[in-house]
């Protein structure tokens, strides 16, 4: 307890200055305000429902591009890894891709599905398929030859192999790939719903920082970068579970 | 024919062909795109086809608009890359080296790092307004983070013998510090460069597609307001090749500058 509260005293230290310093005006408090003060509005967000209702379309958009990113980017990186022919072909195409910046493909994504869902989901998939595939086709590369090459004097079919050999010993790079995805997914939804969208927590941040409602707005602000924290906490934990038969290996 | 010789001509020759695979996928993803959109199946205002979308480029190249655009955009995406390499290493160099700078900036670095910084950008905006200075700092202030955790991790992993060798010789801490420590610790924190240099660029046309103004992003949100969709594409196809060329150059010069280093004579993988 007592490390725990020495280890986060900076970030309770930031947040007392903070406070002082917008409550005694040392800057103009539209532009800072006091912390007791955005808590409160961010209260009365919650309880009218406009926090959670903006925040469920959010996740949901996120959720849907990035299941989608992580299914589709898997299988092509392994692919990639397993049959040469799919590496010559795509592999050039990946490696020109993977520099380009993804948020230049949101009026692109609007033209081709519009204003709702389908343009941010897309958009998602799109900017978050690549890390993946890199992590899968690093990872699915690197299999050890005598692993392949023990599964395939035990008589192992192809399929069989894939799955049981190169899948697994794939994870720990993909696993990372994913993790790179989940920190854009969250950049591209909240990108892509400031600056077109008719709903959602990136919207909201917009919505009310144009009426001049800063306190809620940074409420929002906070809300979105607490929530991409913790995805990023409990997708941690999640990988350290899925990882743990390799650390009790070595 | 020297055994030397033909090693160099075989490796001149394999990368010939690796190009030629390479220009090959990319000819071949071109011409489908043009078939595609002159097929019927989609609009022109949908998916116009590349012959069009190259005209485009070549009429904005001609008449100067093009270099305006792609010049502001790199000089935000660079101003605010160089600010978050000098200051990122700087913090970096003092986490890992005094307890009190550790102390106070872990705990912030190791929250900020996954946050959406991106969703700072009215706050941003509100204190310093909508031009240069504002991209600039959104683009640090999503940049700084690799930066910063590659050299904490590159600085602690610099053997102790290395250190107390140099000590031993006399050296002072300025002379350890650019003597030993950043060049023992340069191959991580170039990683973090590497790793910093396409998030800056996202966030720069990010920035510019928020507030609008010169800059490829700005551009692209104003093509888009008036459908025009030749403008958006031309914008995609700018943006892809400004930065492919940039994360190839940054590889290139780490290969360049890590000409001493063992990793130089391992085979690359990207």
């Amino acid at each position: 307890m007592k490390a725990v509260l020495i280890r986060y005293a900076p970030l309770l230290i930031l947040a007392i200055v903070w406070q002082l310093v917008s409550q005694f005006e040392l800057v103009s408090s539209t532009a800072l305000p006091p912390l007791t003060r955005i808590a409160e509005a961010w209260f009365s967000l919650l309880t009218s429902g406009e926090l959670l209702k903006n925040a469920v379309s959010s996740l949901y958009r996120g959720g849907v591009g990035l299941a989608l990113a992580i299914v589709v980017g898997a299988a092509l990186g392994i692919a990639m890894a397993w049959w040469r022919p799919v590496n010559v072909a795509l592999g050039p195409l990946v490696e020109a891709f993977y520099p380009m910046p993804k948020s230049a493909l949101i009026p692109v994504t609007v033209i081709w599905l519009g204003f709702g869902d389908g343009s941010k989901i897309l958009l998602i998939f799109l900017g978050c398929m690549l890390p993946v595939t890199i992590g899968a086709f690093n990872g699915a590369r690197s299999s050890e030859q005598v692993l392949v090459w023990s599964a395939r004097s035990m008589g192992a079919s192809r399929l069989r192999m894939l799955w049981d050999v190169v899948v697994p010993s794939a994870l720990p790079d993909l696993l990372n790939g994913i993790r790179t995805a989940l920190a854009l997914a969250f950049i591209l939804m909240v990108t892509s719903e400031l600056i077109v969208a008719r709903e959602g927590l990136g919207n909201l941040i917009g919505y009310l920082g144009a009426n001049g409602s800063y306190d809620a707005m940074y409420g929002v602000v906070l809300t979105v970068a607490f929530l991409g924290f913790a995805a990023d906490r409990i997708y941690q934990i999640f990988m350290h579970r899925m990882l743990a038969w390799r650390d009790m290996a070595t | 024919m020297s055994a030397s010789e033909t090693l160099t001509a075989g490796r001149v020759l394999r990368g010939a062909a690796s190009v030629a695979a390479h220009l090959a996928s990319i000819v071949v993803l071109l011409a489908a795109w043009e078939l595609f959109a002159r097929s019927g199946a989609v609009t022109m205002f949908v998916l116009p086809p590349f012959s069009a979308v190259a005209e485009r480029i070549w009429a904005d190249a001609a008449d100067g608009s093009l270099w305006l655009n792609i010049g502001a955009t790199l000089y935000r995406t660079f101003a605010g890359f160089l600010l978050a390499c000098v200051i990122g290493i700087g913090l970096g160099v003092a986490m890992a080296r005094t307890a009190l700078a550790r102390w106070f900036f872990d705990p912030i670095i190791s929250v900020g790092f996954p946050m959406p910084k991106v969703v700072f950008l009215p706050v941003i905006i509100l204190w310093l307004g909508v031009f240069d200075a504002s991209k600039i700092m959104m683009v640090t202030l999503e940049a700084i983070f690799p930066v910063v955790t590659a050299t904490v991790v590159g600085i602690q992993g610099v053997g102790h013998e290395l250190i107390w060798s140099a000590r031993n010789m006399g050296a002072k801490d300025r002379e350890l510090l650019w003597q030993v420590l950043l060049p023992a610790a340069f191959p991580q924190i170039m990683t973090g460069i590497q790793v910093a240099l396409p998030i800056a660029l996202i966030v720069a046309v990010f920035t510019e597609m928020a507030m609008g103004g010169f800059g490829v992003g700005g551009n692209m949100m104003h093509a888009s307001r008036f459908a025009d969709s030749r403008g958006v594409f031309a914008g995609i196809v700018e943006i892809a090749v400004v930065g492919y060329c940039l994360v190839k150059g940054l590889a290139i010069l780490r290969r360049r500058l890590l000409l001493w280093h063992q990793e130089a004579v391992a085979p690359s993988t990207v």
